[in-house]
């Protein structure tokens, strides 16, 4: 539950090192022009067997799991792809934070600008939140956003949030409207960037313009200076 | 100041410094894909805002599109099919340039880019794909985002960049024969581990980087990102500027100088300090293969797959188990000699012309072996019709290879190129990760060549023992 600053739930223990986005939010759940239904696909050859059944034996299918908010695991969660799907997966899934030692640079950018908490500790704390995170009785987290601590059974420690990060976490921000804030300067470093640089200008469109269309059909045209 | 050559990049790109971790950074080009665009585009209508800069941007249909050999390219499932229409629509109506599913030049978009020269010396390229730190290979400052930030660079040309420290890869040293590009990365990032890099960017240099190809140097940099790399960047030497200029077409004249004299200016100053700094042997490499489920699970094909009671760590022994009990193979024993049942040549890593060559080369007067299924899928139209053009697709053909159509297929295995359960796959890819190829399929990832004496041999060999016939 989040109530406004304070993140209160609990907690349950991904015991795996390097957890990728591509296991986080598979193939098969990327297909869509729109962010619906992801929560479907979540962690899903973790939680389902190859026939779609529930694998009764991991952790968030446990019946006393059900209300799993927070999830803590090992180094490097969200390596890999680049899929924000990974973190919209997440949270549709119902969960506020994960808490790792580290975590993939993509995915941390990602899960900051969808307002997903990750909160980064040292291994022997998040050894500590895991051993409280496995039993349920122990389960129950409490996370200030205002004063960024974490307090668990036997854990009670500080994380730290790069300061813009902490404000995107307080509050939701129209971040496209802000940099948009800055539009007639970034028009005017374009106008300096290319008196300088000209080989920088409309490459893309100009290269597509030269090459010209060429559909299968019609053979080819240009097979570029490949050798 | 002594600068590093990423320093520069940014410095040059900075439209402001919004505090002392973020720059507002302007991108030279944006490359996107039909599975991680269509949320933004989408975000973008919603606000009623507009791609302030189209022709700095460029879309490629990659992920989705199937790859059997014909003509006509039909994307038959529904939603796949959807994505594709949706990137045509949202570039028609933004005026952003596409190449589409029936374009003779379609490919993965890392191949497609550079091949056309529009990666070029000093620029920053970003993609919504992890691999963008491809282009470093030439001088440019390229890594992948998500799709929040690929509305944010469609909407403003810029990006809130938060600043990454300095790590300088330093090889020297001479490739033994039949060690590749690709096993010398996959030897750095199992000594740096699949987080070594993060939150850094990398400088490779030294002797071994300056004798490979261009083509091998994309190897090195795409990978970069399994180490946990920001970006990566090799300093552009007269091979880079010769790649660029051969194919950007427009550069000519006035502005072909300037760019010449810019381009000398992109390196590391003599004195800049990076925050970290590893140096390696060439002449250590050996052909690597993965034998886990993390880039950095790799040993060279002579030793040992590690045992989990001698991680001196509880989360390592953790992972070593782990991988272990998915991938089937026993601590203690050789990789070499491994039975696989399917080979996997392709992906922005190494479906590249010279990595074709590699493959004939090695297949060259032998045929795959009995039982197991070998496909080829070029990395872009024009790779495909050179190899075509070369007899490379008819060599491997002949072999029982499967010659296909461009794409990223089953690199990722989201466009029904897919393996089944329990499949052993050789694979020139760059992810071994749980599932990533197919649910319960186990991925060795290794070179070009090396996937040829897999194909050849039906196990997993050292390519070094294989006789090489010439043409």
């Amino acid at each position: 539950m989040r109530e406004k600053h304070i993140l209160s739930g609990k907690m349950a223990p991904l015991a795996i090192e390097n957890l990728d986005t591509d296991q986080i939010m598979p193939k098969q759940f990327l297909h869509g022009i729109d962010k619906a239904g992801l929560d479907k696909g979540l962690l899903y050859d973790l939680r389902f067997d190859a026939e779609g059944r529930k694998r009764p034996d991991f952790v968030l299918n446990r019946p006393e799991r059900a209300d799993v908010e927070v999830l803590v695991t090992g180094a490097n969660f969200g390596c890999g792809s680049s899929r924000e799907h990974a973190v919209w997966g997440l949270q549709q899934y119902g969960i506020q934070a994960v808490l790792a030692p580290s975590f993939g640079e993509i995915f941390y950018s990602n899960a900051m600008n969808n307002q997903l908490l990750l909160v980064m500790l040292p291994e022997e704390e998040i050894a500590r939140l895991m051993a409280d995170a496995d039993s349920p009785e122990t389960s129950h987290i409490h996370i200030d956003l205002e004063t960024l601590r974490v307090r668990s059974c036997n854990v009670d420690a500080f994380f730290t949030l790069s300061e813009r990060h902490h404000r995107m976490q307080l509050e939701r921000r129209d971040l496209i409207g802000m940099s948009l804030t800055y539009q007639a300067q970034i028009e005017h470093f374009a106008r300096l960037h290319w008196e300088t640089h000209p080989w920088m200008k409309n490459v893309a469109s100009h290269t597509r313009q030269q090459l010209g269309h060429t559909p299968r059909a019609q053979g080819i045209a240009h097979l570029g200076g490949i050798a | 100041m002594n600068r590093t050559l990423y320093r520069k990049l940014v410095d040059a790109h900075t439209v402001a410094q919004l505090d002392e971790q973020n720059v507002l950074l302007f991108c030279d080009l944006h490359l996107m894909n039909e599975y991680t665009s269509p949320q933004a585009f989408a975000g973008l209508d919603e606000h009623g805002r507009r791609v302030l800069m189209p022709g700095q941007n460029v879309a490629v249909v990659s992920h989705v599109i199937p790859t059997q050999p014909g003509t006509i390219r039909v994307i038959r499932e529904a939603a796949p099919a959807l994505q594709a229409s949706n990137l045509r629509k949202n570039c028609e109506q933004h005026d952003i340039p596409l190449f589409d599913t029936q374009d003779a030049l379609q490919g993965i978009e890392h191949v497609v880019a550079p091949e056309h020269g529009m990666i070029r010396p000093g620029m920053v390229v970003i993609c919504g794909d992890s691999h963008t730190t491809t282009y470093g290979a030439l001088g440019a400052l390229g890594f992948g985002i998500g799709t929040s930030e690929v509305e944010h660079v469609l909407a403003t040309q810029t990006l809130v960049y938060r600043l990454a420290k300095d790590m300088r890869i330093r090889v020297d040293g001479v490739l033994p024969v039949g060690t590749t590009a690709k096993d010398l990365i996959l030897m750095v990032i199992g000594h740096i581990g699949a987080q070594g890099a993060r939150g850094h960017v990398i400088e490779f240099c030294g002797t071994a980087f300056e004798a490979m190809s261009i083509e091998s140097r994309f190897t090195v940099c795409n990978m970069a990102v399994e180490a946990g790399a920001r970006g990566a960047l090799i300093a552009p030497d007269r091979k880079a500027v010769k790649y660029v200029l051969e194919r950007a077409t427009d550069l000519h004249g006035v502005a072909r100088d300037a760019a010449l004299q810019h381009w000398e200016t992109l390196h590391s100053d003599e004195a800049a300090v990076f925050h970290v700094e590893h140096r390696f042997d060439a002449s250590d490499a050996a052909p690597h293969v993965t034998w886990g489920t993390s880039p950095d699970q790799v040993i060279p094909i002579g030793g040992a797959i590690p045992d989990p009671a001698r991680q001196t760590s509880a989360p390592m022994r953790r992972s070593t188990e782990q991988a272990l009990r998915y991938t089937g193979l026993a601590a203690g024993a050789p990789l070499e000699g491994t039975a696989i049942q399917h080979v996997f040549i392709g992906s922005c890593t190494n479906a590249r012309i010279e990595d074709l060559r590699a493959v004939a080369q090695v297949v060259r007067g032998r045929h795959v072996a009995k039982g197991v299924r070998a496909m080829v899928v070029p990395g872009s139209g024009a790779v495909k019709r050179q190899a075509e053009a070369e007899g490379i697709a008819s060599l491997l053909m002949d072999a029982g290879f499967e010659w296909r159509e461009p794409g990223c297929s089953m690199c990722l295995a989201m466009n029904g190129d897919i393996l089944a359960d329990g499949v052993r796959c050789a694979s020139t890819t760059n992810r071994n990760f749980e599932g990533r190829q197919g649910r319960g399929a186990i991925t060795h990832l290794m070179s070009p060549a090396m996937a040829a004496a897999a194909a050849v041999t039906g196990t997993i060999t050292d390519v070094r023992r294989l006789e090489t016939h010439h043409a």
